[in-house]
């Protein structure tokens, strides 16, 4: 699905990737951690198109993101700690652009299923801008998954979510990965990262430091071994 | 085709959210009307020097309400990082580009079609009938030149730290040609000259248009990088 | 720790081209002042031409040089680009100011005017202001990498914008021409060559203090590079 080789970025006089490669099989989940600085922002970034590697290759379903970025694009949904969302538009305005600019098929009726999935149905034509902070977080989700991406990158989505948005975007994020979508995910929560996760990396300097398979880890190790291991890239 | 569906979203994207508010659009017209009480004062509307400056004042009056949108256009992107969800969606660059361009650009002409009439009445100034036409075209040549540089040069300040001081300083040495071209053209029309006199400066900013709304095309990509 | 800067070294011809500047303007000089007569009429002041002729010919040179390093840039991401780009533009906008310096001291004694909205001279001042704009869009960004992203998006339109400005600017003054005209004076053989040889003392300087220039940008950024460094390592 993914698969990066060499990927290194440098903005001005600062290197912040360094040379990483990574493969991603379809339909996995991977939780990525580091301290902040990392690169693993960048890192998330550059494999979802927003902006470009200094040098290396990246291919997302075989293709390269070089010649196909639109073709790419289409398979790919972001969800950060910002809603990209328009506060003086409804809901449904919002989803509405965001479903003509991804050319979503039968527009009228995803955007209602996604609003319900994530809970907003009763909102529709409310502007976003009455809406709480939680409200906003599940109507960002519900603009990332509107397309129905192939790979779901998040940036750090549980800050400043409330219980019910966390449990709204976890069961969002299972649902997805049942349906062999897959998911990249960047947070400094070690409880909901390592819950749903099949892979963990740890990203240090810009390089991955540690990449090993949910299955091999213990999750009250987890926190020791990430310490550990940060310590020793520094 | 997608490339249209995508400038058409983007455009109703703005013009909806913009029509909700009214928040530019208003402040832009009332800009725009202080302007020509400004020229009111400043000129005496009963002097006949004023059929000489008119078609000055008229495109001074436009750029000055214009600035107003184009330095809102970018830098209102930047609430909750929409430019980010622009950046991500399966269109090339350039329809980002065109799809602000266009909004601003029907900004503009509504400030225009509200302040033209309004500059005729308070300056007592008759707009020959057979002039409308070349009038209403040098207009849109003019506007059209101004809005696709100034919309480039705005997603390119947008990003500095004080846009709004720094897009005018910018933009107007960069646009002299649309603007000695839209004065010397809307003069030459207003006095009913010979179109010999006038087409030169069609053709000029015909190309100044023709050349600012290409080079998006190529650069617009660079300014949209992370 | 180990470092992986170096202390920018001065460039290995440094010295060649230093004194390649020094004598070829020292020999301009001459001419200008100790060789060539004096235009027939206008007397004495007709050697500001040489300068104001020189320095415009510098100015457009350095633009046009901002232009090429900053498609390279933007081709390769590379800072030393980015670095030529900023010292020619500085160094264009210094010789623009000094041809409109020279020009209207050159006007008020040959047309009694300081100033006249004559194409070139205007076209100039356009310049002037695009290129100060350039300098603008640098002071306004902090992060390195936008600096040069944004100022070499404005190098490149900057440049293609000059031809535009000075057709209209000459179409304008067609329609409304000069009631002092500007045109040319009778130029003789040896002024030719002085002025010829002062182009070439003009190009030659243009290097030098390009390289001066670079010189010292490098020199702050490897300090801006040993701050941040001081900063991690405090950190």
């Amino acid at each position: 699905m993914i698969k990066a080789e060499g990927l290194t970025k440098t903005i001005g006089h600062k290197q912040i990737l360094r040379g990483i490669d990574l493969h991603i099989p379809e339909g996995r989940f991977v939780t990525v951690f580091g301290p902040n600085g990392a690169g693993k922002s960048t890192l998330l970034k550059t494999l979802a198109l927003i902006s470009k590697p200094t040098s290396g290759n990246i291919l997302i379903n075989g293709l390269d993101i070089r010649k196909n970025a639109d073709v790419i694009r289409q398979q790919i949904g972001v969800i950060s700690h910002q809603t990209f969302l328009y506060d003086n538009l409804t809901a449904r305005e919002n989803l509405s652009f965001y479903g003509q600019m991804y050319r979503v098929p039968q527009l009228k009726d995803r955007i209602f299923d996604v609003l319900s999935e994530v809970g907003l149905e009763i909102s529709l034509n409310e502007p976003v801008r009455t809406f709480s902070r939680g409200m906003q977080q599940r109507l960002a989700i519900a603009r990332a998954i509107l397309h129905d991406p192939a790979l779901l990158f998040l940036d750090e989505p549980y800050t400043g979510l409330d219980p019910h948005a966390i449990q709204i975007l976890n069961s969002v994020l299972r649902r997805l990965n049942l349906d062999r979508r897959t998911v990249f995910l960047i947070t400094h929560n070690f409880e909901e990262g390592f819950e749903m996760s099949d892979r963990v990396l740890f990203v240090v300097k810009g390089r991955i430091v540690y990449d090993g398979q949910k299955q091999e880890l213990k999750k009250d190790e987890l926190r020791n071994l990430y310490l550990r291991k940060v310590e020793g890239a520094a | 085709m997608n490339t249209l569906n995508g400038i058409r979203a983007i455009i109703w994207k703005d013009l909806a959210s913009e029509f909700r508010t009214k928040e530019l659009l208003s402040s832009m017209l009332i800009f725009a009307v202080l302007t020509i009480i400004v020229f009111v004062f400043a000129f005496d509307p009963t002097k006949d020097i004023v059929r000489q400056v008119f078609p000055g004042m008229v495109w001074v009056c436009f750029l000055f309400a214009g600035i107003l949108g184009l330095n809102r256009s970018f830098v209102s992107e930047k609430t909750n990082d929409c430019i980010t969800g622009l950046i991500l969606c399966p269109v090339d660059r350039s329809v980002i580009y065109f799809g602000k361009m266009t909004a601003n650009l029907i900004y503009i002409s509504i400030v225009e079609i509200v302040t033209l009439p309004l500059f005729a009445v308070l300056f007592n100034y008759r707009i020959p009938l057979k002039a409308v036409l070349p009038l209403v075209l040098v207009i849109f040549l003019g506007s059209l030149g101004f809005i696709a540089v100034g919309t480039f040069l705005s997603a390119l300040s947008a990003n500095a730290r004080s846009s709004e001081i720094l897009l005018p300083v910018i933009l107007f040495p960069i646009m002299v040609p649309v603007i000695l071209g839209a004065v010397q053209a809307s003069a030459a029309v207003l006095a009913m000259a010979p179109a010999a006199e006038w087409i030169s400066w069609i053709k000029i900013l015909a190309a100044f248009d023709a050349i600012f709304l290409a080079i998006p095309l190529v650069l617009f990509e660079y300014i949209l990088e992370v | 720790m180990k470092y992986d800067y170096e202390t920018p070294r001065k460039w290995k011809y440094h010295n060649i081209l230093a004194w390649t500047a020094f004598l070829t303007v020292s020999a301009a000089l001459y001419l200008i002042f100790m060789w060539v007569p004096n235009e027939k009429i206008q007397g004495p002041v007709s050697k500001i031409i040489y300068f104001h002729v020189s320095s415009a010919w510098l100015a457009f040179f350095a633009f046009f040089v901002v232009m090429v390093c900053s498609i390279a840039y933007l081709k390769t991401k590379d800072l030393k680009w980015d670095i030529i780009s900023h010292v020619s533009a500085e160094v264009g906008v210094l010789f623009t100011t000094i041809v409109l310096v020279t020009g209207p001291i050159w006007g008020r004694a040959s047309w009694n005017a300081w100033w006249t909205w004559d194409h070139r001279l205007t076209t100039t001042l356009i310049l002037w202001f695009i290129y100060v704009a350039y300098l603008m869009i640098r002071s306004a960004f902090n992060e390195e990498e936008k600096k040069a992203r944004f100022s070499a998006i404005f190098g490149i339109i900057g440049f293609i914008d000059v031809p535009i400005v000075w057709m209209s600017i000459r179409w304008w003054r067609t329609i409304h021409p000069n009631i002092v005209s500007s045109g040319g004076f009778a130029m003789d053989p040896s002024m030719v060559q002085t002025l010829l040889a002062s182009l070439a003392a003009f190009t030659v300087l243009y290097f030098y203090l390009l390289e001066k220039g670079i010189f010292v940008q490098r020199i702050r950024s490897q300090v801006e590079l040993l701050k941040q460094r001081i900063t991690e390592e405090n950190s």
